[in-house]
């Protein structure tokens, strides 16, 4: 389980972050929405260490991330995988190399064994066969997959996910969902992603916490969601005429 | 992984470098045996001094500093472009989130590369300028073939070559570390990657130069 204790981060006079508080629990996505800017990528990163915060506290199964030696860090970070917005795949690795990385720097296993494990999550992917392609050679969606494989090799118990479907078109985001749920109940893990699209939001949302304005101002599942009767949340998720039509008739529907 | 990636750097900076610093130091040779001989025409001066001027402009300066400014144009701005695309594209990011500290994985391969690697070139420029002067001398009749090779002998000061080597050891450092300062580092987008580009090769020559009075200062 991950908690987010009061944090809060500014950059210069800009409050980002002003106090946040919120679980995370394993075997459940818990998606992070809200509009860009609202400071997504910056909670994300701040769990992650990737930014210190200013206040607060991140809690790994009770112990106090940013209270941390670099070295403590370490550790909880062999136990995190993350998928970038882009999948920061390295450029100079084939999608092999890529995914064997992680296991080359840190794991004692065999050539075979690593090679097994990275089979085995470059299928788990969909990416069977493509070990010897560079990322120059792949599209947006595979670079996300490959990005995932990348994230799962070590068996992480977090996975931490940055706009996975931005980019993406809607068939394609799908399947990258659908993907990132499945391996989060396979594994147990706990994940947190962050997103503004609102079919990850409805696909896969176990828990959703809504960010705006540097606070969190709903927090439930995809079951609410529609019908929070939050404001801000409404006007986030009804955005378009089109779509506030749909609600109003959703609405008559319901009652 | 570390010895793997050094020497897929070394390549990269020896192979992608070596045409460049041959055809550069192939001009310099030449040039600077015509312009010697063009300046030295006195009854005074026995013909075969040119030679001896070449090689030590050829090792003192030449060869190390104006190559090493090269240099630092094209391995300098390839290092701060490859980190900074690194940096922008968030992979340095995801190397820090598995635990490998970016730092010492990216730097030191590039550093250790380029400490061998340049000194490398700067022999192998030494070589083919001392050639080409070679060459020229002997072929448009500054003097024949063998007062050239006597020349290139005389008062031949061993001392310079170990200050060549200094200096280009020296050098590699500056570039290396100037460089991967300016990429790792970088902020932004796109645009960012060639202004953090630029700003490497133009420190990297600033504090060339002055590494180049310090030793000379200190050393000659
Ligand atoms: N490193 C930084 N320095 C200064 N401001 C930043 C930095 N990172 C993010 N911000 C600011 O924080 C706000 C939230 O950004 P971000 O978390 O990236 O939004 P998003 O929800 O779209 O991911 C933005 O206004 C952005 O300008
Ligand atoms: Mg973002």
């Amino acid at each position: 389980m991950i908690e987010l204790i009061d944090i809060r981060k500014k950059f210069g006079g800009q409050e980002v972050l002003k106090g946040i508080s919120a679980q995370f629990q394993p075997g459940q996505t818990s998606l992070i929405i809200g509009t860009s800017g609202s400071g997504k990528t910056v909670t994300l990163k701040c769990m992650v260490g990737l930014i210190e915060v200013d206040s607060g506290a991140v809690m790994y199964d009770g112990k106090n991330f940013s209270a941390m030696s670099i070295e403590e860090r370490i550790e909880i970070r062999k136990d995190i995988g993350m998928l970038f917005q882009g999948g920061a795949l390295f450029d100079s690795m084939s999608i092999e190399e890529n995914v064997m990385f992680p296991l080359n720097m840190f794991s004692k296993m065999t050539k075979a064994e690593k090679q097994k494990r990275v089979d085995e999550c470059l299928d788990r992917v969909n990416l069977a066969g493509k070990n010897k392609l560079y990322p120059s050679e792949i599209s947006g969606g595979m670079k996300k997959r490959v990005g995932i494989a990348r994230a799962i090799v070590m068996k992480p118990k977090y996975l931490f996910c940055d706009e996975p479907n931005s980019g993406l078109d809607p068939k394609t985001s799908l399947i990258i969902d659908k993907l990132i749920r499945e391996i989060t109940v396979d594994l147990n893990m706990t994940t947190v992603v962050n997103t503004h699209d609102m079919n990850s939001v409805m696909e896969i949302g176990d828990h959703i916490i809504f960010l705006w304005q540097g606070l969190k101002n709903w927090e439930g599942n995809n079951q609410e969601v529609l019908h929070s009767g939050n404001k801000e949340l409404d006007e986030f998720i009804f955005a378009s005429e089109f779509l506030k039509k749909v609600k109003a008739n959703y609405n008559k529907i319901i009652d | 992984m570390y010895l793997q990636e050094t020497l897929r750097q070394m390549y990269a900076m020896g192979v992608g470098s070596l045409l460049i610093v041959v055809v550069i130091s192939f001009f310099m040779g030449a040039v600077i045996t015509l312009q010697t001989a063009y300046q030295l025409v006195s009854p005074l001066v026995p013909v075969y001094v040119v030679a001896s001027i070449v090689r030590e402009s050829t090792i003192l300066e030449l060869s190390v500093s104006v190559l090493s400014l090269v240099l630092a144009g094209k391995i300098g701005s390839s290092l701060a472009t490859e980190l900074g695309t690194m940096r922008i594209s968030e992979q340095i990011d995801a190397l820090e989130i598995m635990g490998v500290n970016s730092r010492s994985f990216l730097v030191m391969p590039k550093l250790i590369a380029a400490l061998i690697t340049i000194p490398g070139l700067v022999i192998i420029s030494c070589n083919v300028a001392l050639f080409s002067g070679f060459l020229v001398a002997s072929t448009t009749g500054v003097m024949s073939q063998d007062q050239f090779l006597f020349g290139l002998r005389e008062d031949f000061v061993p001392f310079n070559v170990a200050f060549c080597m200094i200096k280009a050891v020296t050098f590699s450092f500056i570039i290396a570390t100037v460089a991967c300062y300016h990429g790792y580092y970088a902020e932004g987008g796109a645009y960012e990657i060639g202004t953090a580009s630029t700003k490497a090769v133009v420190y990297c020559c600033i504090i060339i130069l002055i590494f180049d009075y310090i030793l000379a200062q200190l050393l000659l």
